[in-house]
């Protein structure tokens, strides 16, 4: 298979993933209810100190987006998987790491990119404004990617597992931490003052390997649960 | 050419068969029999690489097909039990989708003839999950139009078809033989195919 | 162990590594039992009571042995599953299920040692240092394997899925150390430090190797034991199994 079919395929997939979302708008829209929702629990829980909030915005804004992202993650594989057509991709000529890659990056423009434009209108609630909100988005804008990209993992290896949704936070959950620390790190550093360069430089180092360590581990993953 | 031996298949720590061996050359057919659970499933997904064997060798034109990889993808066209359409999309969706993933390029009017051979012209724009059962499987099958691929193995093919859908499909296969193609197929029904006398394997479990 | 089956293939195949393994035990538990006993008397008995942190330190003696094993364990157990995944060994792949729950225990021994070294030191039973957080979080690992291995029901397919698992847990329990240990500077965490164990006169560090060593033996004779019921029961249906349980 040549180059240029490589990428046909490559946007076939994607296509195909945009195109079944846009029929069934409720899958994509529920995570980003999700991340509203969740984001609004912490000040019904904490109490509405502005100070309080300001402080804690990055932490809660980024949990709950992790969380989110997450939640749309099972959806990944299993469909294709239960009607046989992720065997037949696994069987075209093209890399079966090819369509991983794609089905990660749709899964980005899918539930990545809402929760991105979605933040800023959120960190308003706790009190961000202005640059806080830029880096907010920016640093939401290079870790979400990666936790698609991390997440796939988590998605492959529970395939038509017992208790596939549970298991598999439970496996990505501690991947997704570096990306935690450093994403809700950017927008701290950048309020006290210290500069948010150091962290998204980070955030962007994961994103790097990510990109070309996890469609690895996902297609052995894919590979082992359609044995 | 398909040269299959001493093959080894281990399910959830019990073998399931052991020493199955065969040969297929250009224009044969293989019938796979056995009793449900024998394992002809199981035998059929380790042919197109998905599973691996316990032990055995499985050769295609003289290598390895695990050595071959893609290019033994190009020439492998695989239908299991599931129809492996998406239900969401169209007809034509579906099948312009899988012609990507072979390599083509999709061509409206190839897909259109290939479901009009089969009776579903008037379905090409109809979402899948608002066709019949038997129509279904026969979008699945009408992929078989579209394929360039030179190793057919196909399980259960004829289930869910009509009388006039059955022939059409032997006539399909048979035609695919005749042109050098090569076929692997389980079945519990007894279909002629063709004038020639299949190679059969039995499987006993 | 590794030495043992490279020179001496036959022991590869589970029967053959059974009756190895049931021979070996005993010696290792004999092992682990004295010196653990010798260990423990000299943390509580020999080492001199210290002038800043009294009596509670001795508590280290089992702390940082238990850290360092959780540790040493995960990487031997993605090991064996690496080798189980690529060259397709069951028998490297119960070696890491059998080492997968004692790891576990370590790295929550590690934990419930840490707090109870803290409260009574630094009067919270749990600090967020760079340490202990990094030790939590290879304990979700840890409970993250076991998980993946108790939902699949196909014992090759949960072996395969486990060992990516483990895998991906190596390469990222480097990345995850490292991005802990910047978290916890940038926030000015706790300023006190597990780490700042009083300086160690030679009688206390005889006696921290030496419990290095007792977990080493029971760790060994532990893993010895379980692969041996893993294997009876993945092989349940071969005759020497049948054989061996009558």
């Amino acid at each position: 298979m040549s180059a240029l079919s490589w990428s046909s395929v490559f946007f076939a997939v994607v296509r195909r993933e945009v195109s079944l979302s846009m029929k069934q708008k409720g899958e994509v829209l529920t995570p980003l209810f999700f991340f509203v929702v969740v984001t609004s629990l912490f000040p019904l829980g904490i109490g509405p100190e502005s100070a309080l909030l300001l402080r804690m915005a990055p932490g809660v804004l980024w949990v709950s987006a992790l969380l989110a992202a997450m939640l749309s993650l099972q959806r990944l594989f299993a469909v294709d998987y239960a009607d046989g057509s992720l065997e037949q991709m696994a069987l075209s000529p093209a890399p079966l790491v090819l369509l991983v890659l794609a089905k990660a990056l749709s899964h980005f423009i899918l539930s990545g990119l809402p929760l991105v434009l979605m933040a800023p209108i959120l960190g308003l609630q706790f009190g961000l404004e202005g640059r806080a909100l830029g880096i907010l988005m920016l640093s939401l804008l290079l870790g979400t990617p990666t936790l698609s990209l991390i997440g796939g993992i988590g998605a492959a290896l529970t395939l038509g597992v017992r208790g596939a949704g549970v298991l598999l936070s439970l496996l990505i959950l501690p991947l997704y931490i570096p990306v935690l620390i450093f994403g809700a790190g950017a927008v701290e550093a950048d309020a006290a003052g210290l500069g948010a360069g150091g962290h998204l430089s980070l955030l962007a180092a994961l994103l790097v390997l990510s990109v070309f360590f996890a469609p690895l581990a996902t297609t052995a993953a894919l590979k082992i649960s359609l044995e | 050419m398909l040269d299959v031996s001493q093959l080894k298949c281990v399910r959830g720590e019990r073998p399931l068969f052991d020493g199955v061996g065969f040969r297929l050359e250009s224009g044969k057919l293989l019938f796979l029999r056995g009793a449900n659970g024998a394992g002809k499933t199981s035998l059929l997904r380790i042919l197109c690489g998905l599973s691996p064997a316990e032990s055995g060798q499985i050769l295609w034109n003289g290598q390895p097909i695990a050595e071959l990889g893609e290019a033994y993808r190009q020439d492998l066209f695989y239908l299991g039990h599931h129809n492996a359409l998406q239900e969401a999309l169209t007809v034509n969706e579906n099948l312009s989708f899988y012609a990507t993933l072979a390599g083509a390029v999709p061509s409206l009017a190839e897909t259109s003839h290939a479901l009009s051979q089969l009776g579903l012209r008037a379905c090409q724009n109809r979402l899948v999950r608002h066709l019949s059962q038997g129509q279904k499987r026969r979008v699945a099958l009408s992929r078989l139009l579209l394929t360039r691929a030179k190793l057919w193995v196909l399980d259960e093919p004829f289930v869910a078809l009509d009388h006039a859908a059955i022939e059409l499909l032997a006539n399909l296969i048979a035609g695919h033989l005749s042109q050098g193609g090569l076929a692997v197929i389980t079945s519990h029904q007894s279909v002629t195919i063709g004038t020639q006398t299949p190679q059969v394997l039995e499987l006993r479990a | 162990m590794k030495t043992r089956l490279i020179h001496w293939f036959k022991f590869s195949s589970p029967q053959n590594f059974y009756v190895l393994a049931g021979r070996l035990q005993p010696i290792f538990t004999v092992l682990a039992v004295l010196l653990l006993a010798v260990g423990l008397w000299i943390a509580f008995f020999v080492a001199p009571t210290d002038a800043q942190q009294g009596e509670g330190y001795r508590i280290i003696f089992v702390h940082v042995p238990a850290s360092q094993m959780s540790m040493f364990i995960y990487l031997i157990m993605a090991a064996w599953a690496g080798v189980g995944l690529v060259f397709n060994t069951r028998l490297s792949s119960m070696m890491a299920s059998a080492l997968a729950p004692t790891g576990a225990l370590f790295a929550l021994l590690s934990l419930v040692t840490g707090a109870l070294w803290g409260k009574p030191m630094w009067g919270a039973w749990w600090v967020w240092d760079a340490r202990l957080t990094s030790e939590l979080i290879l304990l979700f690992l840890y409970l993250g394997f076991l998980a993946l291995q108790s939902s699949i029901d196909d014992p090759r397919r949960a072996d395969k899925a486990c060992a990516v698992l483990a895998l991906v847990g190596v390469v990222n329990v480097p990345i995850i150390y490292f991005s802990v240990k910047w978290w916890n500077t940038l926030h000015q965490g706790a300023s006190v430090s597990m780490t700042k164990s009083p300086s160690m006169a030679a009688p206390m560090l005889w006696g921290m190797l030496i419990m290095v060593v007792a977990f080493w033996m029971y760790t060994i004779a532990v893993a010895l034991a379980r692969v041996r019921n893993i294997i009876l029961e993945r092989e349940r249906h071969t005759e020497w199994v049948k054989h061996a349980v009558e």
